[in-house]
């Protein structure tokens, strides 16, 4: 059985690599999809804690944040596609209408 | 592992009805939207005012009850009926101030009433959480609804700034929070907030390293709703690109919804382990109170400066949570008070807004008395309020609050926030001054054909003074709503009878 | 016994809506709106206070109405309630000052007709009648002191009402200074009275518990608390040695100075003290100084009045004068008698002034009264009233000042203060001679009015004209609810007071009839002198002047006592507050300080806000920063 610690530590770094992610890439679609990633992280871990402690809610919570997550793309999406149309523009740093 | 068991879950229908009703609303303006033309949707409006009005009554039903529903899922205690009344007040403000606004900015009617119910039901859920996933349900089902409420003028270059702007912060924070989540699930193997508290007063935990890295996830990702400083970065842009009335709702109902969680979490359930937590916090207040005071102090328009001012107020707010758990009622107060100033200040602010830009600079105030006296002079009473002069709500809720963290012992925190609360009245006198003292500024247009928006404004500077001059009511019902939470009624661990 | 009677409030509710009104939508709705409004919630609290006080008339002597509103301050063991509370004092006092209150709003809605500022005007004036109704409805000294600051505010705001003229704006500072230095006074008064009580663990300030409690203060520190309380009083009700302000507080609109300066507030202080009788009565000397303070300002400023041009001057010492008779009165122990020459003094003196106003209003705003004379032709209205008021304060029977003057002799005979009873007979007959001076200079003899005036001489309109009217149908029939004892209702109006201020109790026993002589031929003597002096021999007051030129100096230039105080405490107070306080202190270290730390505000705003660079990485980079600082702190927790 792969120890708890483990599952914990890679979803410990995945979340770390989506946290970089949002800080370096420039893209707003690349941010979006780091954050995506995170919460794939998360839902590992959850994974793990619900099978070590036995408990089902770990493993429904998954599902959970799952659909959320598709709700946020849905919506992220939406209003990423009406910033393009108006600014022609996917660059966090384009963005700075408002500032100060 | 308990097998499921459909008994055991004990759906009681009576605590939700609000939500309910919530809902359906939400879904019957989506549908009779559907052919309505985006000028007209007045009716709309006037449905969903309706309907939260309906919920509000049912919300009254609940006050009294105590326990839990839906195995858990959902607290039943005065503490969130206390909160769910506060937020649809905020949302009835809300639709009042909506109702020309949003004709006259071709908002479409249907998508966004529905948007804004669909949000009051997650902040309702949030108020009303028994367990960590339905405060996160209830978090995303408001957050997602409110990134799309800011960017719902679609060809408004920053309104969709503001939109994308809290959306990639939001889902960002959200992994915090979740991660937080998970966190504190694995440490004490649940994620009800009745066991975790029994969990954590058995004083099993120590300082288990799981328990407290999930701790700190979860102030991570409260602190950006309640825009903490550092985790306040978002506010100020999307305050001012967001559609006004939508600012007002964020500035209050989502603050309101952020706290109730905040605080059933954190000053209920995590009370017992306060040493982990209330150093963090003490910190973070510091840094919000002095960090949106400086801020606003240079701020030219408007919207910002309350966004600002708003985050100074959190910062208050948070001192009340880091000083302990006696400072419950006086925090709750503090958002009642609150919540009618900040709504009244908005609907001022759109009383002067016009189509485009105009009216949201704090020099398009100037001799606003001398035009408008009324409206001036509501918005005096709301700018005093929020410097906290007497006998505003804003003067007894600071002075409850700062008093209460005096008698723990927290002085460097109340000389820190009374030192701000100078700061603050720079800013806000500077509104005042220009709307007595100086001349220039612009026309407000057809306030007598806005007769919901004079209610709106009118109610708040009537409910601001009341709740100051006459607090001992709802000080009282603010005591009552917090220990109801915290108290010895064992709301976490009886079920309610169906 | 005490019936809830939450009517009350509506006393206090009604002037509250007309500040709001008039401040808000005053200028808006314009000067018809202001006009209806204005007076009209004080005429609807007069009605009110009608119906409240009818209520207590049917209830048994001792009774009393009260409404809580609500717990006002609680700290540690004190606490205090806001509450209103009608008694058989407080009921008078609310009759008269929304009765006479409601006359003048009227009055003011003529005099002030042709003012810009009429909005203004009415906002000060219903803001009046709201404190001083707080004053006097206040269940506890803490509200009272409330309403007590409130009529001051007011009054400052009213004398300095026309505030483009430097002078009136001075002498409204000149008076709310004067004024501070009394209210100073009343507030270790209060202090006094806590303080003491607080020693044996009573903690009140309400007037019912701290009679019971009353006991407990002992002498000494009734004796203190009566002294500082009095200093209150004399700068409220301008007693030597804080008179100074009043005279100047005639520059005012001239309605204000008969609602303020004569009929109301400045009896706050006779009020107050018949208020804590209870206190005083256990201190003799405090007592016994209200009477002698109240005795020899009654004289002093009668002879100052003797030869006043102004004749809004010569009314102000009268003012002051009449107020010195009612400190004697309830100096003497005597409080009913105070409060019933404060409410005759209502009537009369408040005609008076309005009669002045009338008179000045004809006339274009002149106020010498060496430029008017044989005015009753041209005023007959005017005239006659004010020829009633005069005989009312002459005392000449069977007009109200009879009445209530001689019990307030009589009482200071009788408690034992023979030589202020000598000074108040002296008073009455000066009294006499200034008010018919007053009467034959304006009114009688050759007309000395400018003629350019002349022709637009025209007694005032029905507004102002009624006002006068009933004022003068009272201070005629005001006394006659106190008629001497064995006549009809005899003592009528003092037995009603009784319960609620206390019996009071005679030293010495004299015969009525001879004191009442007295005083009644005193009196006569000014009015003879006054004849002969203004209208049968009208050389005779000059010659007089020449020949004792250097009294005369010295009463027209009221003794010089201002230009006094200006040496000895204004002047060196200044040169302090200039060359200290101000270039070296204020100039340099506090404004130093405060502009520095303005600066240092702004500044810091400045750099913080650059922060906020719009860019939404670099606010995500921000919240990680914070996030990074919260998981090390944490870590560092899990590892110490």
């Amino acid at each position: 059985m792969i120890p708890l610690t483990y599952m914990m530590s890679l979803s410990a770094i995945i979340f770390a690599i989506g946290v970089a992610g949002v800080i370096i890439r420039r893209n707003i679609l690349v941010m979006f999809m780091s954050i995506e990633l995170m919460l794939n992280a998360v839902n590992l871990a959850f994974i793990a804690i619900g099978s070590r402690l036995g408990s089902m809610d770990g493993q429904v919570i998954v599902f959970f944040v799952m659909t959320v997550a598709a709700a946020e793309a849905a919506v992220g999406l939406g209003i990423i596609i009406s910033i393009f149309r108006n600014r022609e523009t996917v660059h966090a740093d384009d963005l700075t209408l408002m500032r100060w | 592992m308990s097998p499921f068991n459909l008994a055991a879950i004990n759906f009681v229908w009576l605590p939700i009805l609000p939500l309910v009703v919530v809902t359906v609303a939400a879904m019957a303006v989506l549908l009779a939207g559907v052919r309505v033309d985006d000028s007209e949707s007045e009716g709309l409006g006037l449905l969903t005012l309706a309907s939260l009005a309906v919920a509000f009554v049912f919300t009254l039903g609940i006050l009294g009850q105590y326990g839990v529903a839906f195995a858990g899922a959902i607290s039943v205690d005065s503490f969130s009926a206390f909160f769910e009344l506060v937020i649809l007040i905020a949302a009835m403000f809300t639709v009042m101030m909506s109702l020309d606004y949003a004709a006259e900015n071709r908002i479409p009617g249907a998508e966004y009433y529905s948007l804004l119910l669909f949000s009051v039901l997650g902040m309702m859920l949030m108020a009303a959480a028994g367990d960590l996933i339905v405060i996160f349900l209830g978090l995303e089902t408001m957050s997602i609804t409110v990134y799309v409420l800011a960017g719902i003028m679609r060809r408004n270059a920053k309104s969709n700034e503001a939109a994308i702007k809290y959306f990639l912060l939001g889902a960002f924070s959200t992994g915090f929070l979740l991660y937080g989540i998970a966190l504190v699930y694995g440490a004490t193997g649940t994620i009800k907030l009745g066991p975790i508290h029994d969990a954590l007063a058995s004083g099993a935990m120590g300082s288990n390293p799981l328990l407290l890295a999930g701790i700190g996830m979860m102030v991570i990702g409260f602190g950006f709703k309640v825009a903490a400083v550092p985790f306040h970065m978002w506010a100020p842009d999307v305050y001012e690109g967001a559609p006004t009335p939508v600012t007002a709702f964020m500035a209050v109902g989502v603050k309101l919804a952020a706290f109730a969680a905040f605080i059933r979490v954190f000053m209920v359930d995590f009370a017992s382990v306060g040493a982990h937590w209330q150093t963090v916090l003490w910190v973070i207040a510091a840094l919000t109170m002095t960090g949106g005071n400086l801020i606003a102090v240079v701020q030219t328009n408007i919207k910002r400066m309350l966004a600002y001012s708003a985050i100074a107020h959190a910062g208050y707010l948070l001192l009340g949570m880091a000083a302990g758990v006696r400072s419950g009622p006086a925090i709750l107060y503090y958002l009642l008070g609150y919540t009618f100033t900040n709504l009244g200040a908005f609907s001022v602010v759109i009383a002067l807004e016009r189509r485009g830009e105009a009216g949201n600079q704090i020099s398009d105030f100037r001799g606003l008395a001398a035009r408008q006296p009324l409206l001036a002079g509501a918005m005096a009473i709301f700018l005093l309020s929020l410097t906290g002069v007497p006998p505003m709500a804003g003067f007894v809720g600071k002075f409850y609050i700062f008093s209460e963290a005096l008698h723990q012992g927290y002085v460097g925190l109340v000389i820190i926030a009374v030192l701000n609360s100078v700061v603050s009245a720079y800013y806000y006198f500077y509104v005042l001054v220009a709307m007595y003292m100086q001349e220039g500024g612009v026309e407000v247009e057809r306030l007598s054909a806005r007769p919901a928006l004079v209610a709106a404004v009118g109610l708040a500077a009537l409910a601001t003074i009341l709740i100051g001059v006459y607090p001992q009511p709802y000080i009282a019902s603010a005591a009552n709503a917090f220990h109801s939470a915290s108290g010895a009624e064992g709301s976490h661990s009886a079920a309610l009878e169906p | 016994m005490t019936v809830e009677f939450p009517a009350l409030a509506l006393i206090l509710l009604f002037p509250a809506l007309g500040v709001l009104f008039n401040l808000f939508l005053g200028p808006r709705y314009g000067r018809g709106a202001v006009n209806v409004v204005g007076p009209g919630v004080v005429f609807v609290a007069f009605g009110v206070a009608t119906w409240a006080f009818l209520t207590l008339l049917a209830m048994p002597p001792g009774g009393a109405l009260a409404v809580h509103l609500w717990g006002w301050i609680e700290a540690g063991r004190f606490h205090t309630e806001l509450g209103l509370r009608l008694d058989a004092l407080s009921g008078v006092m609310v009759m008269i000052v929304t009765g006479v209150g409601a006359l003048i709003h009227l009055y003011s809605v003529g005099y002030m007709a042709h003012d810009e500022d009429f909005a203004r005007f009415f906002t000060y004036m219903n803001l009046f009648a709201f404190s001083m109704l707080i004053l006097i409805l206040a269940d506890n000294l803490l509200m009272m002191f409330v309403g007590w600051e409130g009529v001051g505010l007011c009054s400052y705001l009213l004398i300095a009402f026309w505030y483009t003229n430097p002078q009136f704006a001075y002498n409204g500072r000149k008076a709310f200074v004067v004024n501070r230095i009394g209210d100073a006074g009343f507030l270790l008064g209060i202090f006094t009275i806590v303080a003491t009580l607080g020693a044996h663990d009573v903690w009140t300030l309400d007037f019912v518990e701290l009679r019971q409690h009353a006991a407990l203060l002992g002498g000494a520190a009734a004796t203190a608390a009566g002294f500082l309380l009095f200093i209150g009083a004399t700068g409220k009700s301008a007693q030597i040695p804080l008179y100074v302000w009043l005279p100047d507080a005639m520059v005012g609109p001239t309605p204000v100075s008969a609602l303020i300066h004569a009929a109301t507030m400045v009896t706050a202080g006779v009020y107050m003290i018949a208020r804590l009788g209870f206190i005083y009565t256990m201190a003799p000397a405090a007592l016994g100084l209200v009477a002698t303070i109240g005795g020899l300002t009654a004289l002093f400023a009668a002879t100052i009045a003797l030869v006043q041009p102004d004749i809004k001057k010569v009314l102000a010492y009268s003012t002051i004068s009449q107020l010195g008779y009612m400190f004697l009165g309830v100096g003497s122990g005597a409080y009913a008698s105070g409060i019933f020459h404060l409410m005759t003094h209502a009537f009369f003196k408040g005609l008076l002034f309005l009669c002045a106003g009338s008179v000045i209003h004809a006339l274009g705003g002149e106020q010498d009264m060496n430029k008017m004379g044989g005015l009753r032709r041209k005023l007959p209205i005017t005239f006659w009233t004010m020829f009633i008021a005069t005989l009312a304060i002459a005392a000449v029977p069977p007009f109200s000042g009879y009445f209530s003057k001689d019990l307030i002799l009589e009482a200071a005979y009788d408690s034992g203060h023979s030589w202020l009873w000598f000074l108040g007979v002296i008073t009455a007959g000066l009294t006499s001679f200034y008010m018919f001076r007053l009467i034959f200079m304006t009114f009688f003899g050759e007309s000395r009015v400018d003629s350019e005036k002349e022709h637009h001489l025209h007694e005032s309109p029905a507004v102002m004209a009624i006002p006068l009217i009933v004022l003068a149908i009272l201070a005629t029939v005001g006394g006659w609810v106190n008629l001497p004892g064995g006549l009809l209702w005899g003592n009528a109006f003092v037995r009603f007071l009784t319960p609620a201020v206390g019996a009071f109790k005679p030293i010495v026993e004299a015969s009525p009839t001879s004191l009442s002589l007295a005083a009644s031929i005193a009196s006569a003597l000014g009015i003879a002198l006054a004849y002969l002096f203004y209208l049968r021999l009208p050389g005779v007051p000059m010659l007089l002047a020449w020949r004792l030129k250097d009294l005369y100096n010295l009463l027209l230039n009221k003794y010089y006592i201002d230009q006094l105080y200006n040496f000895i405490v204004t002047r060196p107070l200044f040169w302090v507050s200039d060359n200290v306080l101000n270039r070296a202190i204020d100039s340099f270290v506090i404004d130093g300080a405060a502009d520095g730390a303005g600066l240092a505000v702004r500044t810091s705003g400045q750099i913080a806000r650059r922060a906020e660079t719009g860019n939404v990485q670099h606010y995500a980079f921000v919240y990680l920063l914070g996030a990074l600082g919260i998981v090390a702190y944490y870590l560092f927790l899990v590892t110490h």
